[in-house]
Formats: C-alpha cells, sequence, structure tokens
C-alpha cells in the first residue's frame, strides 16, 4: 500500500505517494526528477548518493524515503539554487580542477559541505577524514583536497 | 610560456564543469525517455551449465512486464572475435552469464519477471587456469575453439597482426647472454576497471533497421561501427552521455547493446540497461590475466641479447578483442626492450571466469607485469641499475619495431632519456637504489625500498579521426567532433587546440554533442590519442575553416589573403588593427565559414613514461604500501595542466599501480564464484591511503601537431605493477614473482 508523506527537498515542500519501500536515492531521481545525487553501489560503500537530511549526511541509497518523512533534505541542486551563483565548495570544485569523470562529484560537495558545517577551518588530515566515506575511482582525490580547503577559506567569516 | 597561444598550457575551466558540480550533466541513468522500459537479467549461478529447459511463462504474466527472451527467441546476432559471442547461449560460461532478460515498466517488475523464469541447468566441469584450460582433457567452452585457444590475429590490424614478436636468432642471443632470467611469472589478478558509474545504455528502435543507440562510454562510434555487423547492419546512431569514468571498460557495453537493443526490439519500446554494481563486477570487463613462461639474456653491458618465450592471455568466458590487445602489447614490449632476437608468442586462452575486455592499458600492461620479474633476475645477476638498463634500451629516434599491424616503424619522437633521468634525480634514486634485492633502508620491522619501470606506446597516434570547424558570424566556432567526456577533460582540450581557440575568447568555442549521426567519424577516445589524433584533425580543420574567413574577407578589405589576421571575431590587416571587418561583416549573417580535416594513423611518435616507487613493508605484519611516486615523462607541450595532472595521479586505481598490492577480483576456483565483489571487500584506495605524488615533464616539441604534443594518459598506469614488485623484493631482500604482493604472499616469502 502506498503511503503519504511530506519532502521538503532544498526549500521546497513535496507531497508524496509513495510505495514504502522506496529509496530516498529513488524518490529524489525517479520523482522529483533530482538526478544530481548518483546512484553508484546501492549499499552505502562509495558515496556517490550522499545528500544531507536535517543537516546530517546519509546515503541516499540506503534511507527509505518514508523514514525521512517531514525532513529537510538537501541535495547538490540546492547548493546553487539560483543556478547563477554557485556556491563556495562548487566554485572551489571547478577552479581547483577537482572533477574529472563527474560522477562522485555530487556525493564529494555534500559531504565536504557537512564537513564544512561542523568545522568551519579543518586541516588537511580533516579534510581527508570528512569525505573518507566517498570514492573516487579517477583518484582526483589530491584536487578535492584542495578544493575543499579553498572552500573553507572563502566560507571564512570576514 | 610559449606565446602562440592563449590557453595551451594555461590553467583554465573545462567546459564542463559547471553542469557537474551543479548536478546537471546528464549521465546514462540520467535519461529518461517517453514510453521506456527497464531491463534486468537473469544470471547463471554456475561456471559452466548447458541450460536444459527455460519456462518463461509465469514470468510473461507478472504486471508490466513488456518482454522476457531467453536463447530460444533472442536475436540471431553474434559478436566477439571471431564472432561467437550471442546475445544468451543454450550454455553458460561463467558464474553471472545471461540466461533470460526481462524488459518491464519498472526495474522491480523486471526483477519479479525473472525471480519467476525456472531454469534447469545441467552442469558442466569448469575450467578456471590457462595451463589445466590448455590440457588435453580439460571441458571445452565452445566447439568452435578447440582447445580452448582462440585463434590470433585482430582482422582490423591485417594480415601481418602481431600474434607475438619473431625476429634474429634466440638461440645465438642466448650464448651471447651473460645473464638469464627464466621463469614462469603470473599477472592475474584480473582486477576490475570499476569505474564509479556502472555500465547502461538505452536502446531505441526508430524503425525496423534503425536503432538508436545512447551510452555511457568514452568512444561513441564503436557503438556504430563496431556494432553494426554483429546486429544484421542496421543504420545505428550512437550517441554518448557524460560518462562517470571508463578506464577503456567503457569504450563500448557490448553486453548491455545486445540485451537493450533485443529487448526494445521484442516490446517495440525504448530499453534502459544500466548493470548494478554486482553485475559491474562479476559480468562486464575485467583485466585480461598474463601469464609469461620464458627466459631472458642480456649481456653485462645491459644489451638485451634475446626474449623467448609463451604468453599466456586470459580472456575468460569470451573474446572481444583479445588479438587486439596481443598485437598492441607485442609492440609496446619492444619499445622498452630494443632486442634482435625474439621468439615470443601469444596464446588467447578461455576459462569459466568473467570474461576480459577492454581495459587501460591494453595488453601492454599485461605482457610487462608477466615479463619484467624474468627481466629483473637477469638484471640482478649482471648487477645492472634499471635506471640505466632502461635508459639505454627504451626506444630513441631512428630505431625501428614492429607495431600491431606487424609491419616496421621507425621512432621519429623525441630521446626520453632526459625525461628519466630528471626523474631519478628528482625522485634521489642515486641516493635510494642501493642494488637489487638491497633496502634502502632498515628502521625496526619497516623495510624501504625502491623500484623503477617504464612504458610506451605508439597507440598515440592510432585510427582515424575527421573534424569540421565551422566559424559563425556572431564570433563563435564550432568543433564538430564525435568526442565523448568520460573524465580526461578532452573535450575541453579540443577547444583549446583549435586555433581558433587564439583568436577567440575560450567561452566562444564550443564542441558538438558526441552524436554519430551528426559529426564526422572518430575513432573514439583510446590509445593516449585524443591530444595528437583527435587534435591532430581539430587543429588541421580549424586552419581551413580561418582559410575560408581569410579569402572571404580579402577583397573586402582589399588586401592579400596573407596579409590578413582575425582576433576575437574580427579580421584585419596584419600591423594595421584599424583596418578591419566583424566576421559578421566578413560572413553576412546567413553564411558560416567552415573547414573539415581528417587525421590518418601514424604509429611514429611513441610515448613514454617512467615511474619511479617507493615502499615500506612492515616485516611484522607483512603490510606493504606505497610511500612516494614520481612520474616522468615528456608530453611535447601541456595543453592543459590541470587535466594532465588528474590522468598521472590516476596511476593507482583503475587496475593500475595497486594491482601490485591489493587490487584484484578473487574467485572461488571451485565453484568460479567472486568473493569481493562489492566495494568494501574489493579493495581500493580512499582519501586516507594517498602516497606522496610528484610529476617531472618535460616539454620537448614533438613532430605530431601545430602544438607538438602527445597525449599519455593511458600509460600511467602501466609502469606501476612491476615497479612495485621491484621495490617490494629489494625492501624485503627477496625476490617477489607474483601479484598481489599481499601481507600472506609477502609472510610466505619471508
Amino acid at each position: 500500500m502506498k503511503q503519504l508523506l511530506t519532502l521538503r527537498v532544498n526549500g521546497i515542500t513535496h507531497e508524496l505517494s509513495i510505495d514504502p519501500w522506496r529509496t530516498l536515492n529513488e524518490v529524489l531521481r525517479d520523482e522529483l526528477n533530482l538526478t544530481g545525487t548518483k546512484l553508484g553501489c546501492g549499499s552505502g560503500d562509495c558515496g556517490a548518493c550522499t545528500v544531507l537530511v536535517d543537516g546530517r549526511s546519509v546515503s541516499s541509497c540506503l534511507t527509505l524515503a518514508a523514514s525521512v518523512d517531514g525532513k529537510e533534505i538537501a541535495t547538490v541542486e540546492g547548493l546553487a539554487p539560483s543556478g547563477e551563483q554557485l556556491h563556495p565548495v562548487q566554485e572551489s570544485f571547478v577552479e581547483n580542477g577537482a572533477i574529472q569523470c563527474g560522477f562522485c562529484t555530487a556525493g564529494m560537495e555534500m559531504s565536504a559541505v557537512y564537513l564544512l558545517g561542523r568545522n568551519n577551518a579543518p586541516d588537511e588530515e580533516q579534510i581527508r577524514a570528512g569525505l573518507s566515506g566517498n570514492l573516487c575511482r579517477c583518484t582526483g582525490y589530491n584536487q578535492i583536497v584542495e578544493a575543499v580547503a579553498a572552500a573553507a577559506e572563502k566560507m571564512k567569516p570576514s | 610560456m610559449r606565446t602562440d597561444s592563449r590557453f595551451i598550457g594555461r590553467p583554465s575551466h573545462r567546459q564542463d564543469a559547471r553542469a557537474i558540480v551543479t548536478g546537471r550533466a546528464e549521465f546514462i541513468d540520467d535519461l529518461k525517455l517517453r514510453g521506456m522500459l527497464y531491463a534486468r537479467v537473469l544470471r547463471s549461478p554456475f561456471a559452466h551449465a548447458r541450460v536444459v529447459a527455460v519456462d518463461t511463462e509465469k514470468a510473461e504474466a507478472v504486471p508490466g512486464v513488456k518482454a522476457v527472451l531467453t536463447h530460444k527467441n533472442v536475436p540471431d546476432w553474434k559478436a566477439g572475435t571471431p564472432f561467437h559471442i550471442r546475445v544468451l547461449d543454450s550454455k553458460v560460461r561463467f558464474v553471472g552469464d545471461g540466461v533470460a532478460l526481462a524488459a518491464a515498466e519498472s526495474e522491480r517488475a523486471a526483477e519479479e519477471a525473472l525471480e519467476a523464469v525456472h531454469v534447469e541447468y545441467e552442469p558442466l566441469e569448469a575450467v578456471f587456469d590457462v595451463d589445466e584450460a590448455l590440457a588435453g582433457d580439460a571441458p571445452q567452452l565452445y566447439e568452435a575453439f578447440p582447445g580452448n585457444v582462440v585463434p590470433g590475429g585482430f582482422p582490423l590490424y591485417g594480415p601481418d597482426c602481431l600474434t607475438g614478436i619473431r625476429l634474429g636468432d634466440v638461440e645465438q642471443g642466448f650464448r651471447e647472454a651473460d645473464a638469464v632470467g627464466e621463469g614462469t611469472y603470473k599477472y592475474e589478478t584480473v582486477a576490475n576497471p570499476l569505474p564509479l558509474e556502472p555500465p547502461g545504455v538505452i536502446a531505441h528502435w526508430e524503425g525496423p533497421d534503425r536503432l538508436t543507440i545512447w551510452a555511457a562510454t568514452q568512444s561513441a562510434s564503436w557503438h556504430r561501427f563496431v556494432m553494426l555487423p554483429s546486429l544484421g547492419f542496421p543504420d545505428i546512431r550512437a550517441i554518448a552521455t557524460q560518462c562517470g569514468g571508463s578506464f577503456g571498460s567503457k569504450n563500448y557495453s557490448l553486453m548491455p547493446c545486445f540485451y537493450a537493443a533485443a529487448l526494445a526490439r521484442a516490446a517495440g519500446r525504448p530499453v534502459k540497461m544500466c548493470f548494478s554494481k554486482e553485475e559491474q563486477f562479476g559480468a562486464y570487463t575485467l583485466r585480461p590475466g598474463s601469464r609469461f613462461k620464458g627466459r631472458i639474456g642480456i649481456r653485462k653491458d645491459g644489451t638485451v641479447t634475446a626474449v623467448s618465450g609463451s604468453w599466456l592471455f586470459d580472456t575468460g568466458a569470451c573474446s572481444d578483442i583479445p588479438q587486439a590487445q596481443v598485437a598492441v602489447g607485442c609492440g609496446e614490449l619492444q619499445l622498452m626492450l630494443r632486442c634482435a632476437n625474439w621468439d615470443l608468442t601469444g596464446t588467447i586462452v578461455l576459462t569459466n571466469r568473467p570474461p576480459s575486455g577492454v581495459v587501460r592499458g591494453f595488453g601492454g600492461q599485461e605482457l610487462e607485469s608477466a615479463l619484467l620479474p624474468a627481466l629483473f633476475e637477469a638484471l640482478e645477476k649482471a648487477a645492472i641499475d634499471p635506471v640505466d638498463f632502461f635508459r639505454k634500451n627504451y626506444v630513441k629516434p631512428g630505431d625501428a619495431y614492429l607495431w600491431r599491424n606487424g609491419k616496421p616503424y621507425v621512432d621519429r619522437g623525441v630521446d626520453y632519456s632526459e625525461a628519466l633521468e630528471r626523474g631519478a634525480e628528482t625522485f634521489g634514486w642515486h641516493r635510494k637504489w642501493k642494488g637489487w634485492l638491497v633496502p634502502t633502508r632498515v628502521d625496526g620491522q619497516t623495510r624501504i625500498g625502491v623500484g623503477v619501470s617504464v612504458h610506451g606506446n605508439a597507440d598515440v597516434g592510432e585510427d582515424v579521426s575527421e573534424a569540421h570547424v565551422r566559424l559563425t558570424p556572431d564570433g563563435r566556432a564550432v568543433v564538430h567532433a564525435c568526442v565523448s567526456e568520460s573524465g580526461s577533460g578532452q573535450r575541453s582540450s579540443l577547444c583549446r587546440m583549435a586555433p581558433e581557440g587564439r583568436q577567440l575568447p575560450l567561452d566562444r568555442v564550443g564542441v558538438s554533442p558526441p552524436d554519430t549521426l551528426v559529426n564526422p567519424f572518430e575513432f573514439g577516445l583510446v590509445g593516449s590519442r585524443g591530444t595528437w589524433a583527435v587534435g591532430g584533425a581539430v587543429i588541421s580543420a580549424a586552419e581551413k575553416a580561418r582559410a575560408a574567413l581569410l579569402a572571404r574577407a580579402a577583397p573586402l578589405l582589399g588586401a592579400g589573403e596573407e596579409e590578413l589576421d582575425t582576433t576575437d571575431g574580427r579580421v584585419y590587416v596584419r600591423g594595421r588593427s584599424d583596418r578591419g571587418l566583424s566576421w559578421s561583416r566578413v560572413m553576412g549573417i546567413v553564411r558560416t565559414c567552415s573547414g573539415s580535416a581528417r587525421y590518418e594513423e601514424d604509429f611514429t611518435v611513441p610515448n613514454f613514461l617512467a615511474l619511479f616507487v617507493e615502499v615500506e613493508v612492515d616485516t611484522g605484519t607483512g603490510k606493504a604500501a606505497v610511500r612516494e611516486v614520481l612520474a616522468a615523462t615528456d608530453v611535447g607541450r601541456i595543453i592543459d595542466p590541470q587535466a594532465l595532472e588528474g590522468q598521472l595521479r590516476g596511476c593507482f586505481g583503475a587496475a593500475g599501480l595497486d594491482t601490485a598490492l591489493f587490487e584484484e577480483t578473487v574467485l572461488d576456483r571451485t565453484t568460479g564464484r567472486i568473493l569481493n565483489g562489492n566495494m568494501i571487500d574489493y579493495k581500493w584506495r580512499t582519501f586516507r591511503d594517498l602516497p606522496g605524488f610528484r610529476n617531472v615533464i618535460l616539454e620537448t616539441p614533438m613532430p605530431t601537431h601545430r602544438f607538438g604534443a602527445v597525449g599519455v594518459g593511458e600509460i600511467s598506469t602501466s609502469p606501476g605493477p612491476s615497479a612495485v614488485l621491484m621495490a617490494v623484493s629489494n625492501a624485503l631482500g627477496v625476490r617477489m614473482t607474483g601479484y598481489p604482493l599481499t601481507p600472506q604472499r609477502i609472510l610466505e616469502a619471508l
């Protein structure tokens, strides 16, 4: 039987009727057309599907949509809502060449946003630890570490 | 900094960067067509079995199911070299081989349908080892390939395609040798390139003989020209989506194409076939296995006098294009081992494990990783420093080698000795190298060792590229080239290389979408050929477009074409920038100026890359770890510094250097099942495991194109495994002979 739920995604409220076994990843991608969040492994190993739920980073492939009823979801599409001004994390990924194939990028960005929300001046070790749940196969790790450090700099309260 | 371009060699952002960081870049699984169905595959639990009966009646009754196919009703399409791979067969040859297909309104419905398919198998004896597969009493995978041997020679490479190397007199060569290395060495980790995005395609029959395929791929055109004969020559239009990594594996997606196209035809609707991560692990593309049994003779001065032996190339359960990999591997070996006497024979062997296919390193990494341990033994006996050896034996300008088609070529590129020497100096090789099987340093139970290896490739100029460049009156240039984006940033690099990149701001140069219908022919992003071959075609086309523009402007400006130049959308008399016209005034607004060009293959400018590695081994736990890597190369000219850096740093994963230590597909040799088919048990590096990494990149102009550059992306992985093997051997003081160098193997050696 379908279940009614309310998801607030990137500040917009959605009333949905969905099967209770559907994951947050499926609902974001298939129902809300928010395909910026990727599905990598489907088993919580790679981090490509990372989103924020009430400010905490989660693997959307392991999260049942019904379990986040009424919560605030943030996805990559919400980082630069106007499409004009990029979020400092996005800007730094572009400037530091922290993208190769781009499939891990959205998950990396969401993990970076989560990290910087808790620690606005992480050192290199803390950045590596904060992103270690996100895998990259092109081995752009170093550029990503540099990008997150640069984003922290940009986001520093002046 | 040279001044003939505003963009070459300078950092600037990739054109698709904004789309990627905002989540708008469209990958295959982000695409949805109207009426599209979803496909799933029922896979064999047996490594080798006959499919005695399949009953699909209940499956067809599952709501939402639009097509169910088995070997009895799939189209009679065939692929592989030579043709033998069917969409589904009455026999399964590895755990995970396809048995039935379903297309439905949702993936879940397709899965439910397959759960309702009843299959009866007659299990057969399976074989997982190449020597056992070659034995007289071995189970046979295909009637067409007696002895489990697939014929050598890749048809596209012509009648003299290399199947080995036979030159001179090896008996005489070994008589002249001062030291001989000999043995059987295996590079059989059959690692998985495993790009983060699993493979996937969408197939849509727009008419009985018109098929459109969308694919996650590094080479759109392979989905047309390779699939055409397999599918009975329909008119195929192939479109590449943004590709979430490939490393060779998504050069083309044979089985996903077969499954999607067959189901789409049966259902009369578009079908998406995206493999799961598990399927990517166990039913897609593994690196081939490689076993060398033979001898290498050298003189005390480092001259290689003879190489002989047998190279067993394990292609798994089917033969995609291993003949091409054997040919290129044999070519690449000659680039690093100048030798007059050869008797090396490649044999392609079938085994009951998930299939191998195209993987970055394409035969060369496989051959060298298995053969170099024999060379290292000879070098150890003759006490020769490997840097001295490689400097002496790597092919130099003027040297000849046989390439993949069996024809001799003479190197007209650059001498890489300086890159090797500068790399050695920067790495501190001369300080760290203490001799064969001698650690650089011992610190309690930690032992440090160094190693080096090299790899080269003449495929940087392989095959055909065509391009068309169009200058538009609004002061823009459009490059028409069928080039996909799988992570190397090649589409953006082409915008830098079009000479209009000099005359237009970079944001006014664009590339057409990678679609075979609207673009001229492009072989694809393989063999590091993007920089020279694709770049060469684009540069020539842009020069012709520019010439057409100037010819049109000359009478309008009352000057000769040769007196004119163009910058930022304006044509003017050189030295008289006041005497000029905008492109729109020259062309009018209803015309464009364009040029077309073709690049033809050229195997005479090989690239080369050396990897220096320092490892530490804990003799208590047996764990070996890479401390530092230095890549040394010469690229002629750096086109995009960030993209180059990214390619070189890619040396570790994707079945690269890390296959020496931990990247391995672990097969249960009783059942044929993969034991580590998930991203936790299949080991790869995370943010916390990255060693130090440095580059030494020289820019000696190459005789390639206007900018004198060659690509180097593919080969950064290839020297890794053998360099690590050498380093670990030196750290331990024990000659290590097999991959991966797991704690268990190291403790056993101690």
